[in-house]
């Protein structure tokens, strides 16, 4: 057993609904209780989709336990079936509906539906949401791809886009900008799966030269598939920041055998330019600390320490599944991987690093505003606002640049901000008054370190001293004087010790 | 559970019971109000990451301070033996009232997972209890969605509690009023209250759960919410006896609310006009405004959280909309008794859900309001129809004369966005 508040992923079955609402002509029907009908809204209130999923539940009750609970699914089989004549039905349970063991897979087979019905096992005690999502769309295209067919000598190179689901962090603009970038190396796009294809089109997989995995957690299982079975050979490069993509240029043009050079020659992002421009000094060396799905927070660590000069001081996922790329990728920035889908201790961790930027989710959002670090959003779980109306990639070289803004705004404005409240003794300002972008609750300090022997008391002077230092560095400086003092066995702080500590850890 | 257990009352109107996939919450859900009603309660759900997942959901924007509920996760390792189960979640419990010392009574809250299994939550309970009092008190009931329907994991919750209450010596008079309220509704009831010289007054759920009312044979009790079956028949076990009235919503529904109590305490007439007098007036005014907009409008209700009922006559007899469809969860005759019989005639009152059935009549009935959802809102939206979201109607004070006004304007409002925007 294992205590929860939060979680950054649903159980398995939300996966395969991913799937499955991504879809056209698929429909799931979920052995489950009604209460897990919940599970919708998360694609018509946070996604704003305009149609339900496609997913029946067949809402058993205590009263049907040990009696007809198996009839109860075939009947919702049956009727789905006549309902919504889909190309192909997905059939499972949910985790009480595993409890009971009736077999959804096996009570399907014998209504003898005209359509390919797709059993799933997800093991909703052992795994969890993306798992159950990758193991979904497997299933489906093992079930639907027809064999590789040969290309004609000469004929355009044609790459399956293999990935995208609903409720994906931003999921949709990624398939665009993915989709050009192919365009402008002279690659077709065959199929893009889940998002958009139906049964028919997974069918059609095998006429790819390329599959271009976008996000390892959903297609990394379907994509090995393919490659083993069909011969079609999987990208592995995530593009996003500038250099993954131009790695994934490369990457896809040597695959199928055309020249990335003229691609690789253009300047397509302005990132590079932004971050060399003198304005930008101010983010040299920021401390990041990093949280999120594997694919993005292996992606938000490259791009913070090779395209914005950040350091990143912390770097972890809730992906189990991909925990060692993880931990590699750590090690390159000489740090260790927090593995965990605890978020008491991903606060835990950023409250201990004391990192001037959080990438994460939007828990770490949360936790970033009560400890009072700028924060942005790189990774699902996804919030409404992580579905904006304008286009916003995260993919590419429009989605460097949009990256580029999405992290620089938070710091912006904290700048701002900070250097308002250097002019604190103006009548206008009020001291101690948070910064606006964090919201309007005054900013609650960070928890105190680890106290070894009682804190030193400042002298007056010394903490009259401290008030001139400026606003935005003035908490660390209280804090490394008071370690200092700490380690000195001070009791008192006086305008000496400040700025003796100033000396020792500027160092 | 089973509202349909209750004798024939009056309002006998024909109900089409329908069985199907069912488009609600689970009676989990109702933590997400509990909790903050009852301050000093922690409501620890014995379930799945399905159960975990639900509460996070339906608590929509995260109410991220570490709120006072969470989810003991069965794993794996917990099905393969019971024993293993019970010491796992003694375990838990241990760890989480080191962790949070301000928790007074802790909610064990039976899940799907947990009955399907048969986790005895009150054995455990029981010994839990042991082992924390009397700092901790722990109570156990189920919300699960195989025997609750959202708003029953109120009544279940409520119902736990009613063993708890303290006896009252003698027979003295006092009233409950059950159902949780917003603390400003409690508060303006309790000043009509006082007006009238009705008194003394409690709420079930207190704010604090070590601070729960008393209850003997001279209590007598006022639901102020339509789903509460189970809480009411063990108040009545434990000597208390409900006063049958309509529910306090609107002018006309609050005033029978409150006259059910002046009654019994044998307020003269004209004393109860005069108290009433100012609230109704400003609860009409607040109406009439709206009631322009809203008069005859056609509505059709998805069940959702047994409000429908109380809605519908409120929405027809004070705001002059049409009622087509009804739908509820549950249909509890002998306390809707009053509200049936005021409801219009030729309405179609439907108990259960077929939800594509039920879908299927509402895009035939094209009514002008649907209230819904929130797995079906945006859809309907999509198809033309204006809906308005049913879970804000157990999350907003709408109950009482100061709030009949906001009650309105919560249907109105999307009758107003749909007649301004023009893309
Ligand atoms: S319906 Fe059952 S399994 Fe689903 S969230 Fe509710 S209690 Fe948990």
């Amino acid at each position: 057993m294992e205590l929860a508040v939060w979680t950054y992923e649903g159980p398995p079955h939300v996966g395969a609904m991913r799937i499955a609402t991504a879809m056209e002509g698929v429909h799931y029907v979920l052995h489950a209780p009604q209460g897990d009908t919940y599970a919708d809204l998360l694609f018509t209130m946070i996604e704003r989709r305009a149609k339900r999923p496609p997913v029946t539940y067949t809402s058993f009750q205590a009263r049907d336990l040990g009696g007809d609970t198996a009839e109860l699914f075939m009947e919702a089989a049956r009727d789905a079936y006549a309902r919504f004549k889909p190309q192909a039905m997905l059939v499972g349970a949910s985790c009480t509906a595993e409890l009971i063991q009736d077999d959804p897979g096996g009570l399907a087979k014998t209504l003898g539906l005209p359509v390919p019905v797709v059993a799933l096992e997800l093991p909703s005690y052992q795994k969890k949401e993306n798992w159950g999502a990758a193991e979904t769309f497997y299933r489906l295209v093992r079930a639907c791809a027809g064999p590789r067919v040969a290309r004609a000598e000469g004929a355009r190179p044609r790459a399956n886009i293999l990935g995208p689901t609903a409720l994906g962090f931003r999921h949709r603009d990624d398939v665009v900008e993915v989709t050009r970038l192919l365009a402008r190396l002279g690659v077709d796009v065959n199929v893009v799966a889940p998002m958009g294809a139906t049964p028919a089109d997974l069918a059609r997989l095998g006429e790819a030269d390329v599959n271009v995995v976008l996000y390892p957690e959903t297609a990394g299982v379907a994509a090995a598939f393919l490659q083993r079975q069909h011969g079609i050979p999987a990208t592995k490069t995530v593009p996003i920041g500038v250099g993954a993509t131009r790695d994934f240029i490369a990457e896809v043009a040597a695959l199928v055998g055309v020249d990335a050079g003229a691609v690789l020659a253009e300047q397509a992002s302005r990132l590079p330019w932004y971050s060399r421009s003198v304005d930008s000094t101010y983010l040299t060396g920021k401390r990041v600390f990093i949280f999120g799905d594997a694919t993005h927070a292996i992606a938000a660590a490259r791009m913070a320490a090779e395209e914005l000069g950040f350091v990143v001081v912390g770097l972890g996922t809730y992906t189990r599944e991909y925990a060692r790329d993880v931990r590699e990728a750590a090690k390159a920035h000489g740090i260790e991987a927090l593995i965990t889908d605890d978020y008491l201790k991903v606060e835990e961790a950023i409250a201990a690093l004391r990192p001037e930027l959080v990438l994460g989710t939007q828990m770490e959002r949360h936790i970033a505003k009560r400890l009072g670090v700028p924060c942005a959003v790189i990774s699902a779980p996804v919030h409404v606002q992580d579905f904006p109306a304008r286009y916003s990639p995260q993919m590419g070289f429009e989605g460097a640049n949009v990256i580029f803004d999405t992290w620089v705004h938070p710091l912006m404005m904290g700048l701002e901000e900070h250097l308002l409240g250097m002019f604190r003794e103006d009548f206008e300002f009020a001291d101690g008054a948070a910064p606006s972008h964090l919201g309007h609750a005054p900013a609650r300090e960070a928890p105190p370190e680890p106290v070894a022997a009682g804190p030193a008391t400042w002298a007056a002077e010394a903490e009259s001293e401290l008030r001139k230092i400026p606003f935005f560095v003035r908490g660390k400086a209280r804090r490394n004087t008071e370690s200092f003092a700490r380690e000195r066995g001070l009791t008192t702080i006086t305008i000496e010790t400040l700025y003796d500590a100033k000396a020792h850890f500027s160092r | 559970m089973d509202g349909l257990a209750a004798g024939p009352g009056c309002g006998e109107a024909p109900v089409l019971r329908e069985r199907g996939q069912r488009e609600v919450f689970c009676g989990l859900t109702g933590i997400i109000w509990l909790h903050r009603k009852i301050q000093d309660a922690f409501f620890l759900v014995v379930g799945s990451r399905t159960c975990a997942h639900l509460l996070q959901s339906a608590a929509g924007v995260m109410i991220f301070a570490e709120p006072r509920f969470a989810t003991a996760i069965i794993d794996e390792r917990d099905l393969a033996g019971m024993s293993d189960a019970n010491d796992e979640l003694d375990r838990v419990v241990t760890r989480l009232i080191e962790r949070r010392p301000d928790i007074r009574m802790l909610f064990l809250v039976g899940s799907c997972p947990s009955e399907v299994i048969k986790l005895d939550l009150s054995r455990a309970a029981q010994r839990l209890s042991k082992r924390f009092s009397p700092a901790v008190r722990v109570l156990n009931y189920s919300g699960s969605g195989i025997e609750t329907t959202f708003t029953q994991g109120e009544d279940a919750c409520l119902a736990a509690l009613v063993p708890e209450m303290p006896a009252e010596p003698g027979s003295a008079r006092s009233l409950l009023v059950v159902g949780a309220l917003a603390e400003v509704v409690e508060d303006q009831f309790l000043r009509l209250f006082a007006a009238l010289g009705v008194g003394p007054v409690r709420f079930l759920p207190s704010r604090r759960a070590a601070e729960l009312p008393a209850v003997g044979p001279g209590t007598r009790f006022l639901l102020a919410q339509p789903f509460l079956a189970e809480t009411a028949r063990l108040l009545e076990g434990r000597g208390a006896q409900r006063l049958a009235a309509p529910f306090p919503l609107g002018a006309e529904g609050t005033t029978a609310w409150l006259r059910a109590a002046a009654r019994e305490w044998g307020v003269d007439g004209a004393k109860f006009d005069a108290v009433v007098a100012p609230g109704q007036a400003r609860a009409r005014a607040a109406l009439a405004q709206r009631a322009e907009l809203l008069a005859g409008k056609s509505i059709f209700f998805f069940p959702d959280s047994q409000l429908e009922i109380p809605l519908a006559r409120f929405l027809s007899r004070e705001c002059g909309m049409v009622l087509t469809e009804v739908g509820t969860p549950y249909l509890h005759r002998q306390h809707l008794a009053e509200e049936l019989a005021m409801l219009p005639a030729g309405i179609t009152l439907s108990e259960g859900q077929h939800v594509d059935r039920q879908l299927d009549r509402c895009r035939a009935a094209r009514p002008d309001i649907t209230v819904c959802g929130l797995g079906l809102a945006n859809p309907l939206e999509a198809e033309g129809l204006t809906t308005k979201w049913a879970i804000e109607l157990v999350f907003t004070p709408i109950q009482g004369f100061e709030q009949a006004g906001d009650l309105a304007e919560l249907f109105a409002r999307p009758l107003v966005r749909r007649a301004r925007l023009m893309v």
